[in-house]
């Protein structure tokens, strides 16, 4: 299958994971394989839920035996409903791990065992052993030529290439990979399309990036995060505050029988229901599914990230480190003038150009045949009719072309085109240096034109701001975020794109030290602090920020300072990533709110349903209107199995985000969740108590 | 109409006393310079020099927090010993006898924890030494100890990065020394001068105007007054919420409250130190705002409190009315349920007596509970099992509020897309545990204890009345003790071993693993680091945060005693209606 293919269909796979029958059947089936003890006993809340219902299910088989408190039929049923609340939990956590499971099949696909040719040194390429790339060994070195999968993570050593990392990164254009530098980082499982690379194995069979991506999005490496853990503690104490206010209304209610001379109304069975009610399991039970869903979205922005506190922390970044290109300005440049230098004319100028880009497919190559069209009506010829042979862009060279009838036209940066006129015997004039630098100065890249061996000009390539960016940064500036452009860029240049894209500050000639040094300004201020990076002299700055996205195209060393990976490298995903990290956090508190609003109903539901005999005043309470003690009992924990079912939607998709500032966002939340979770319980028990009496049940 | 007027007029000077007192309060607990500090600076250093304290340490919070503990185990070991051998020693002109092991026990930790619960008549039980050596002794140290922990939590709270909240010796001394015993010395010369007795002299035997028959009989012709040095502990009684009262009577006593005005001042001193410590936070934390905030939260649950109880008390009972005990109509007086009420005090001031006092975990009482409409006596009853937040006890009650406004940072917090944080500081597992602890304890001891009281046959021989009144009986005695309060719903005898064992457990238990678990936090807190406010950060210190604070204490609450105030006030009142 094709590589693409796979990829696509591996995204189709996870976003239809609640429609797809199979996740559905493997998640039923995950439902009652996670009703081991050992399982249970990680969910405190859920854990007073199944002792619950094995409980009851106890109490049936004794009342069986003419050891009853109440008809054995009711028994039954509350046990049942009971289990069914535990495998509803147990169904959440599985359909969400499913999305994350799906996926890593896919990985797995792409991590099959090839042969290695190994070689002693880089020197000896023609020594080569084969062997199996599971038997690889770190420091070991392997040549991979065309067509070839690499076999594990590793530095390439010599060599330039292209290499394929859909496998990966879904991405399907090629990317070059060269011995030193920023791009000398491969992963196992990708594939090189041209020339070869000697690579050095850097890790051990079994912890390549690619082991780590499947453990990553099938959740077997996940544990519980700090918030989760603090949240636990919340939803543990109530549930002990519930067991004591069951346990204490079994002798309050005995007391008050015995005073009113009766016998004790409240069953262990309606008290054991009574608790299930009380005890947070909405939440109980969509807490793992919420936190296993938050990542597996991260993962569908084909962002990796390294722990669940990353994602968490994401949520609390108040000051976003942007690079420019790519974030703020297309990454690509656009031509936006032809500035001819000695002596040439603009005509010809722009002619050159205009040739040299016509097999030029980057967005650049096509600005200038735009340019040229429109400025001096050039229009585009065919290269066919010319003869003309095309010359690509390589790492090498660094420039790129046309060679026709003799003649032949190149264009490219600066430094290169001059080396480049330098070894035809031209030479470099200071006129076009001027320019350059003139251009360079403004925040734009001169790409230089030489026909032969003679300069033509300068052709001026241009920051183009994205579309919409100003309005996005002024909806992160309302949510509390700061948004901070770094550039490589003169300040002038830097403050002038600032301006125009409307970030809150820039950091300009940003050198390594420059951005560490911010990062821990901010820090000391109390401020959290996101960046992307890529190269090895990030590594420091990813190390320090506070959430740290690598680039996938980096290198080695910045992968690990950071502790997410952007598979697609785009530096526009810090966005997104903390979009995930916060909606993820506003589900786990909104459902927690849900939760604890139900109790109310429930209270109101169950309590006057309870001592109605022996204070027939208390119907007054019974403001739902129940049928009876049985009844009022039975609907309630009905509705508290469904609510898990009902909710596992909203658990993995979260709930809705907006840019809008905290108490805006409280306010809506809280009259959602909050007020509704008041609200809806009340309809939802009498709708189910008219149905259970009107199928006669009761 | 004019009863609102008087509430309005109870509530302005309580708030207008309590603002510059919180400012006052703010220097004290930084050390500075006051306008007392010339006179009493001297005392100071003389105690520190007594008891060998290095002023300058800045302790840890687990030394903190050994020095607390260990300064109430020695207090409380003390007084057992003073109520048990009290025959032995002086100022005890009535030669009344030391009392058992378990009454000695449960008083001492009633007035070390600042619960004040009295298994006891004061003036029938204990002799002037053991009232002025044991309890006016601790009803300074247990509300400065209270004190001293809360400015431990305000430092924690405050202090980036560092390890030390403060030193819990001079935080005691200097509580008690600016700001217990000048307040002190004020209110009581005050009530000397309404008619408050205050001497050595031995109880007076006189003879009654007119001689009363007993119903077998017997003619009664003289009384016995009692006699003491009580406006001074009356004074700290009230100032440092302690209620235990120095008559049986409490201040519905004559010589503890004789008149309006002394009822005034008294009414007042309940409540001022914990109002004004919700502006010593305010000033403490650099933003006035949050304590405007926490007070505020405060305040609206007591006048909630204030307008439910007022309402139905003004109101009376079909009941009362139809057997003509009671005159609701207000034509010839003032109307209301008088029963159980002072009739120089009337309802109104009645009401807000009693709920200022189980708002405040004072305990003092003016009128007994026990006669109080159903509802009307559940709200001083729901009061205290909120955990006697709604200003609470002197220092304890805005610590448990704070545990609280955690607790609701983190919900709301999440709400909004952040992990929750509570004045910058970040709130993790750890200070979530230590504020559930807070939170808890209150529902958790009054759970147990009624819980199990309710179990055994020998509570229904305690109780006055049967049914749904009683359990209401038995209910508010764990709740008094769970909550630190200490007010007696009365009609209950609460003089037996287990009572006074398991009520001493219970005060002993709300207390201190509260007051651990805050000192926790606050060490916890002291060492992290600041987080920046930006207009992602939950705001502390609105209208909204205000309100859902207010939910938060109430849903508490509300979970862990709905059943059991259905059993009792609920249930009285719905077979009322019926």
């Amino acid at each position: 299958m094709e590589l693409k293919e796979r990829v696509s269909q591996m995204q189709e796979k996870s976003k239809s994971a609640f429609a797809d029958g199979n996740m559905m059947a493997r998640a039923m089936k995950d439902a009652f394989v996670k009703l081991a003890p050992r399982t249970q006993a990680k969910n405190p809340v859920m854990l007073l839920v199944y002792i619950s219902a094995i409980l009851t299910t106890g109490l049936y088989f004794l009342s069986l035996f003419g050891i009853r408190d109440q008809r054995p039929g009711y028994i039954i049923g509350v046990a049942i409903v009971l289990w069914f609340t535990v495998l509803f939990a147990n169904f959440a956590e599985a359909i969400a791990e499913g999305r994350g499971k799906a996926q890593a099949d896919t990985l797995r696909a792409a991590k099959r065992d090839v042969e290695a040719h190994k070689i002693p040194s880089a020197g000896q390429k023609d020594a080569i052993t084969v062997i199996p790339s599971a038997k690889l060994k770190k420091g070991d070195i392997v040549i991979v030529k065309s067509g070839e999968q690499v076999p594990g993570d590793g530095e390439v050593i010599e060599g330039a290439a292209s290499v394929d990392e859909s496998a990966i990164t879904g991405e399907s254009a090629p990317v070059i990979r060269e011995s030193g530098g920023d791009r000398s980082a491969v992963t196992g499982g990708t594939t090189v399309i041209s020339d070869w690379l000697v690579i050095q194995i850097t890790s051990e069979a079994g912890e390549s990036f690619l082991d780590k991506m499947i453990a990553m999005v099938e959740g077997a490496a996940r544990k519980k995060t700090p918030n989760e853990i603090a949240l636990q503690i919340l939803l543990v104490a109530l549930s002990i505050i519930f067991v004591l206010v069951t346990v204490s209304l079994f002798t309050y209610s005995d007391f008050s029988a015995k005073q009113a001379g009766m016998s004790n109304p409240s069953s262990i069975t309606s008290l054991v229901a009574l608790l299930v009610c009380l005890a947070p399991t909405t939440i109980g039970a969509l807490l793992s599914a919420i936190g296993i869903a938050g990542m597996s979205r991260l993962n569908q922005a084909n962002v990796l990230a390294m722990s669940g506190r990353a994602i968490e922390a994401a949520g609390d970044v108040d000051i976003l480190l942007l690079d420019k290109t790519g974030t703020i300005t297309l990454g690509n440049r656009q031509a936006s003038e032809f500035i001819p230098v000695d002596g040439v004319s603009p005509e010809e100028l722009a002619d050159a150009a205009q040739l040299s880009s016509l097999a030029d497919e980057t967005p650049e190559g096509r600005s200038i045949v735009v340019l040229a069209k429109e400025k001096f009506g050039i229009r585009g010829r065919s290269m066919s009719d010319l003869n003309i042979e095309f010359i690509p862009f390589t790492a090498k060279s660094r420039m790129s072309g046309v060679n026709y009838n003799g003649n032949e036209i190149r264009k490219g940066a600066a430094d290169a085109i001059q080396e480049y006129v330098a070894e035809q015997g031209g030479s470099f004039s200071a006129q076009c240096e001027e320019v350059v630098k003139a251009i360079a100065n403004q925040g734009g890249t001169p790409l230089v034109v030489a026909k032969n061996r003679k300069l033509l000009g300068v052709i001026y390539l241009k920051d183009i701001i994205k579309q919409g960016v100003k309005e996005k940064f002024a909806d992160l500036r309302k949510m509390g975020i700061k948004t901070i452009m770094i550039t490589g860029d003169n300040p002038l240049t830097a403050a002038a794109i600032a301006a125009e894209a409307g970030v809150d500050d820039f950091l300009a000639e940003a050198t390594p030290e420059g951005k560490l040094k911010l990062i821990r300004d901010y820090q000391a201020k109390g401020h959290l602090v996101a960046m992307t990076g890529d190269g090895t002299n990030d590594a420091p700055a990813l190390a320090q920020a506070d959430v740290a996205v690598a680039m996938n195209s980096g290198t080695q060393a910045a992968k690990e300072a950071g502790n997410m990976v952007d598979l697609d490298s785009s530096p526009t995903k810090l966005i997104d990533i903390v979009r995930i990290g916060k909606q993820l956090l506003m589900t786990r508190g909104s459902l927690t709110t849900f939760s604890i609003a139900n109790d109310v109903a429930k209270y109101f539901a169950i309590i006057p349903a309870l001592f109605m005999a022996v204070y027939p005043g208390l119907s007054a309470l019974n403001i739902m209107g129940l049928h009876s003690a049985e009844s009022a009992i039975f609907s309630a924990i009905l509705y508290n199995a469904l609510i898990i079912i009902a909710l596992i939607p909203l658990a993995l998709r979260g709930v809705k985000y907006r840019e809008v500032p905290a108490s805006k966002l409280l306010s809506r939340n809280l009259l959602v969740y909050g007020v509704g979770g008041m609200v809806i319980p009340f309809i939802a028990i009498k709708l189910i108590d008219m149905i259970l009496v009107g199928i006669g049940l009761f | 109409m004019n009863s609102v007027l008087q509430y309005g007029l109870y509530i302005a000077i309580l708030v207008l006393l309590a603002i510059p007192l919180g400012g006052y309060i703010a220097k004290v607990m930084r050390g500075e310079k006051v306008f007392l500090t010339r006179v009493l600076a001297p005392c100071e250093r003389g105690v520190y020099r007594l008891l060998r304290v290095k002023q300058e340490e800045d302790m840890g919070w687990k030394k903190y927090a050994g020095c607390a503990l260990l300064f109430s185990a020695i207090c409380l070991a003390v007084l057992m010993v003073l109520h048990m051998i009290q025959n032995l020693l002086p100022l005890n002109p009535e030669g009344l006898p030391g009392t058992s092991w378990h009454l000695a026990f449960n008083t001492a930790a009633s007035f070390v924890t600042n619960t004040n619960w009295q298994a006891y008549s004061g003036e029938a039980t204990l002799s002037y030494f053991t009232q002025m050596m044991g309890l006016t002794v601790q009803n300074f140290v247990s509300a400065a100890v209270g004190m001293a922990v809360l400015f431990a939590l305000i430092r924690g709270l405050t202090r980036v990065k560092q390890n030390g909240i403060g030193n819990f010796w001079t935080d005691v001394t200097r509580s008690i020394l600016y700001i217990l015993i000048p307040l002190s010395i004020l209110v009581s010369l005050a009530l000397i001068s309404q008619g408050v007795v205050q001497n050595f002299t031995p109880y007076e035997t006189v003879t009654l105007v007119e001689p009363i028959a007993l119903e077998n009989g017997t003619q009664v012709t003289q009384q016995i007054v009692p006699m003491g040095p009580a406006a001074s502990q009356v004074a700290i009684k009230q100032l440092g919420t302690n209620g235990g009262g120095f008559f049986g009577a409490n201040s519905a006593h004559p010589f503890e409250n004789p008149t309006p005005l002394s009822n005034l001042m008294e009414m007042i001193s309940i409540l001022v130190i914990p109002v004004a410590l919700c502006f010593t936070f305010g000033k403490c934390v650099n933003d006035k705002k949050q304590g405007v905030a926490i007070f505020l939260a405060m305040m609206i649950i007591l006048l909630g409190a204030l307008t439910v109880t007022a309402v139905q008390e003004q109101g009376g009972t079909a009941q009362l009315e139809q057997d003509g005990a009671v005159d609701i109509r207000g034509e010839n007086q003032a109307g209301g349920n008088m029963e159980g009420k002072e009739a120089r005090f009337g309802i109104a001031t009645s009401v807000t007596w009693t709920v200022f006092t189980t708002s405040a975990s004072n305990g003092s009482v003016n009128s007994m509970l026990d006669s109080y409409t159903p509802i009307g006596g559940m709200i001083p009853l729901l009061l205290m099992e909120l955990g006697e937040v709604a200003f609470g006890g002197v220092g304890c009650g805005l610590y448990g509020m704070l545990a609280f406004a955690i607790l609701t940072v983190f919900i709301a917090g999440l709400m909004v897309g952040r992990t929750p944080e509570y004045l910058g500081k970040k709130i993790e597992p750890y200070e979530m545990r230590m504020a559930m602890l807070i939170c808890l304890a209150t529902p958790v001891a009054i759970l147990i204890g009624s819980g199990i009281a309710a179990f055994l046959p020998q509570t229904a021989q305690s109780l006055n009345n049967s049914g749904a009144h009683g359990f209401s009986e038995m209910l508010y005695a764990y709740s008094s003790a769970g909550g630190n309060n200490g007010s007696a719903f009365a009609g209950f005898n609460a003089n037996t071993p287990f009572f006074n064992v398991s009520l001493g457990l219970s005060m002993l238990f709300v207390r201190f693993v509260p007051m651990v678990a805050a000192l926790a936090i606050a060490g916890s807190m002291a060492r992290k680091k600041k987080v920046a406010v930006s207009a992602g950060t939950l705001s502390t210190s609105n209208a909204m945060f205000i309100g859902l604070l207010i939910g938060i204490v109430l849903l508490v609450g509300a979970l862990s005693f709905f059943p059991a105030l259905s059993l009792g006030p609920i249930a009285e009142f719905v077979q009322g209606m019926a």
